[in-house]
């Protein structure tokens, strides 16, 4: 992969005595939806605080379009697990928090989300309250506040982890739809294997500490996805072999 | 859930609207209204038959009558308490809003501060206050100084905690979007100490009251403090209780501003009441 948008070369990290990343590489192509699978605790969200300048590397080399990535700012839309909504501030207001960090001025800010609002499924409800928003709108929320930010890629720490069965999978096809639209170049973060394989187009799976990706491996079913491609010979192979892997790591006992 | 079969939230209960909030707060009320009242009662009943002197516990209808007669002179002796208890709390809160920020952006300043303030919180009123007036005079400054002295550190905690309540990923999601210190705690710190603020709000407003009543207390030249003290010196309870019935009331009126900015301060705090409703 010679145009890689994000390139990860042996990064490492450990805290203390614990060892976290154990050398980890791994590319994403502009356009691309990539997903880290791998099981709790594995340091993915170790990944993410390194590549928004959370915490730095303690090896390895990251470059971003082809340069070395020294300040992140301005790269990465994060959006963090629990969707960090804040509960004092409106939907739209919410919305517009990175714009306002940027400083641009509230109206232009507001102009920008606005035609947003109806894809996001938010049209009409503007001047509500986070807490007055049901647990996948409140996620559409966070995404909408990612997304506007219009920077060059998305990171994306396990949206859909808090919300029920029924609700992630419609989020799952939801954000599938939007990512039709809009091609966002992504990098998520799951320990939900089949919300891995509907939304992306490459897995890499990584093992317990220290991670380390033990597999990549392409997901080559056509787009646009509805949930009942799940079911096709071609994904429960993909699904199967993801779960070996997870299992082969996670539980070593076990095996 | 509890069942409420009080008569006030059964007619709550057919009311909407602005009508209907009105009516829940009166809901709200009754237990404490019938609790005051019955200890009056009580009090009333037993300085009739008791044959105790008034000198010693004066019935109630005494005191509220002595209140009507004395009315100017307590509105007199209450206003400048009032002025006292004012200005001492906005001093107090204004200190410790700015200390606390300075606190949370210099680290080492926060231990070195703390137990400095915790001293000063261990200092008894009732030495300290003759004190400050020795220094300072018989006029409003010392009243001030002690107000600002009892309320500060309550308040200064609230804020601190506050800060310190903030969601983590609040601040990286900010930091990720490439906020500086001081956005992260514009936008992320400072909103998420507000429900603190008011709490050490409330709780100080009460506190400020009665620190002014004190260094009133150890000499000034009116206040409901000094008023109590000669009432007291000319064996006259009835008027003590009085000026007792004063300070409780402007405590009261003060909470309640501090309940009433509260809510119109934190409009998604009502939102989420309301709907939980």
């Amino acid at each position: 992969m010679s145009a890689s948008r994000l390139s990860l070369r042996h990064v490492a990290k450990r805290f203390g005595a614990l060892d976290v990343l154990g050398g980890i590489n791994l590319d994403v192509a502009p356009g691309e939806f990539v997903s880290i699978l791998g099981p709790s605790g594995s340091g993915k969200s170790t990944l993410f605080q390194i590549l928004t300048g959370a915490t730095t590397p303690g090896a390895g080399t990251i470059a971003f379009d082809g340069a070395e990535l020294t300040d992140p700012a301005g790269k990465f839309a994060f959006m963090p697990q629990r969707d960090a909504l804040m509960p004092w501030r409106r939907v739209i207001d919410n919305a517009v928090l990175g714009l306002e960090v940027q400083g641009v001025p509230r109206r232009e800010a507001h102009r920008r989300v606005a035609p947003l609002l109806e894809q996001f499924g938010l049209a009409g409800f503007e001047q509500h309250y986070p807490s007055q928003l049901s647990g996948g709108m409140r996620q559409r929320v966070a995404l909408l506040r990612t997304v506007v930010q219009d920077r060059q890629m998305l990171l994306l720490d396990e949206p859909f982890g808090a919300l029920d069965a029924l609700t992630r999978t419609s989020m799952q096809q939801w954000l599938e739809r939007m990512w039709e639209r809009h091609r966002w170049t992504a990098l998520l973060i799951t320990h939900d294997v089949r919300e891995a394989v509907f939304l992306s187009d490459r897995i890499y799976v990584l093992s317990a500490r220290p991670a380390r990706v033990i597999r990549e491996i392409a997901v080559p079913l056509g787009r646009p996805r509805t949930v009942r491609d799940l079911s096709a010979p071609e994904a429960t192979r993909i699904e199967a072999e993801l779960l070996d892997a997870l299992l082969g790591s996670a539980s070593p006992e076990l095996a | 859930m509890l069942v409420d079969y009080s008569p006030v939230s059964r007619i709550v209960g057919r009311l909407t609207g602005p009508g209907k909030r009105l009516g829940v707060a009166i809901g709200a009320a009754w237990p404490a209204t019938v609790l005051v009242v019955a200890i009056i009662l009580v009090w009333e009943f037993y300085t009739r038959h008791s044959g105790i002197k008034p000198t010693t516990l004066p019935a109630p209808s005494r005191v509220l009558q002595q209140i009507i007669e004395n009315r100017q002179a307590l509105i007199d002796n209450a206003l400048p308490t009032i002025a006292a208890t004012l200005s001492g709390f906005a001093l107090s809160v204004a200190s410790a809003f700015i200390s606390s920020i300075l606190v949370d952006f210099v680290r080492p300043l926060r231990r070195a501060l703390f137990p400095v303030f915790i001293i000063s919180q261990t200092l008894p009123l009732v030495a300290i206050a003759p004190l400050v007036v020795l220094w300072f005079g018989f006029g409003l400054l010392p009243k001030i100084l002690l107000v600002a002295l009892v309320t500060f550190f309550p308040m200064m905690v609230a804020l601190v905690q506050g800060y310190d309540s903030t969601d983590k990923d609040m601040e990286w999601l900010l930091r990720s979007m490439g906020a500086t210190r001081a956005q992260v705690f514009l936008k992320a710190r400072l909103p998420s100490a507000i429900p603190f603020f008011f709490t050490g709000l409330r709780i100080s407003i009460t506190y400020a009251v009665v620190g002014a009543i004190f260094a009133e207390y150890s000499g000034a030249a009116k206040g409901l403090g000094i008023y109590m003290l000669s009432a007291k010196n000319n064996f006259r309870p009835d008027l003590v209780l009085a000026a007792v019935f004063c300070s409780a009331l402007i405590t009261l009126v003060l909470f309640g501003c501090t309940v009433l900015i509260e809510r119109l301060s934190m409009p998604w705090e009502q939102v989420r009441k309301d709907d939980r409703k």
